[in-house]
């Protein structure tokens, strides 16, 4: 119940717009990032339950909405003029340009498996037919390096640089205040959601919502979480240059032998 | 009681601003935030910005050169907001009673929700105010008061 306590909380609270903000994107910017995640989850849950009602190429339009909440950040960060802020805006954006390429990269893979098509439906369909997508060498991978970029989507430790708030007391959250504050938190626990649910969709063959699977599909999501704040407890926090290194080095060199290895039916 | 101030009293997040304490007290208190003594069982929990902030936690004597930086603390904190004086020096300036620099207590600059004494308190102190400031705003919404 804490974090509803919080968002309450923070709903009843005064909002603070600072002198030296711009203030129409200061407001506009946590709000961009709530409606793209709601939208993202909302083509989830239909392709999900609908696999054939889905429409063509609602793949690059959930990688891109997945993408907006960090831009919105990166929006609300510059916009409210502080320095602290600046710098954790800035993070951000480097943590978008490094994990962006190995999640796309991980998401062809998937797409290479249902023979080239970016439906979500048609992967769906494809995994109830041949097994899932995790099954496989190359969807394993695929995997693999998208649970470690959905680990820096969600800015979570060791890739926590851009709200470090021992280093930069929160960084880009540090100006906002009630309200706005309340649409991240909102942003960031819908986020927790939607992030594994896409990763079941995509590699572990959705959740259906009859009996016995969707206990299944709930264990997956489960696990998908347990292993996320695993990583986050175990880790201490990665300076930036180390991040761009891990990501642009061993995980891009994973997720192209991944797609490599799709592209030759393993 | 509404459900924005139950919220509120289960999820105090909580600034430390130590205005030239002797470090004892900021030490007791971030025992208090170990798992040992644990205040975020109460839904405390400790922010880095003050603009998060619902309770403002006060550590040592007020001097010359901070009174000014508490009163824009106070300022830039959002309403509903509370203020928790911890450490005899907080209150009543300590041995810096007579110093030339330590001209009044912390609640002669801002108000003070909770007072909690001792050199330095004990972390169980710290819990127990904490807890009647809780306990005494539930008992000012109960009886219709904002």
């Amino acid at each position: 119940m804490q974090p509803l306590n919080d968002i309450l909380k923070l709903l009843g609270k005064e909002t603070l717009i600072p002198v030296s903000a711009a203030s129409l994107t200061f407001l506009a910017a946590p709000l961009i990032g709530l409606v793209s995640v709601m939208v993202v989850s909302t083509i989830l849950w239909v392709s999900n339950m609908d696999p054939q009602n889905t429409f063509v190429g609602d793949v690059i339009v959930v990688i891109y909405l997945l993408l907006v909440p960090s831009i919105s950040i990166v929006m609300g960060g510059f916009a409210s003029g502080n320095p602290l802020a600046s710098l954790g805006a800035s993070r951000e954006m480097k943590l978008i340009l490094s994990y962006e390429l190995p999640f796309i990269l991980a998401t062809l893979v998937a797409v290479i498996q249902a023979d080239f098509s970016i439906r979500l439906g048609d992967i769906l369909t494809t995994q109830a037919q041949n097994g899932i997508t995790a099954a496989s060498w190359s969807g394993g991978l695929a995997l693999l390096i998208a649970v470690m970029c959905t680990q820096a989507k969600l800015a979570l430790v060791p890739f926590d640089a851009p709200e470090a708030e021992t280093e930069i007391s929160h960084g880009v959250l540090i100006e906002y205040s009630g309200t706005l504050l309340a649409a991240y938190r909102l942003m960031k626990n819908m986020l927790l959601f939607s992030l594994p649910f896409f990763i079941i969709i995509v590699y572990l063959g959705g959740v259906k919502l009859n009996g016995l699977h969707l206990l299944y599909g709930s264990l997956e999501y489960v696990a998908l979480v347990a292993v996320i704040t695993l990583i986050r407890n175990t880790n201490p926090r990665l300076r930036m240059d180390q991040v761009l290194r891990f990501f642009w080095g061993p995980m891009t060199i994973l997720a192209i032998i991944a797609v490599m290895l799709a592209l030759g039916d393993y | 009681m509404g459900i924005l101030e139950n919220a509120f009293l289960k999820s105090l997040w909580v600034f430390h601003l130590a205005t030239g304490s002797c470090n004892n007290c900021d030490i007791e208190f971030l025992d208090c935030l170990t798992p040992r003594h644990d205040i975020e069982r109460f839904g405390m929990l400790l922010t880095g910005s003050i603009k998060h902030a619902d309770v403002l936690l006060v550590t040592g004597a007020v001097n010359r050169q901070c009174i000014p930086r508490i009163k824009r603390l106070y300022e830039q904190m959002p309403k509903p907001r509370l203020v928790v004086a911890i450490g005899e020096c907080a209150l009543s300036r300590g041995i810096f009673v007579h110093s030339y620099n330590c001209p009044m207590p912390l609640d002669h600059v801002i108000p003070v929700d909770v007072y909690i004494p001792g050199c330095p308190p004990k972390p169980e102190a710290i819990i127990a105010g904490l807890v009647k400031l809780i306990e005494s705003r539930k008992a000012q919404t109960t009886q219709g008061k904002p």
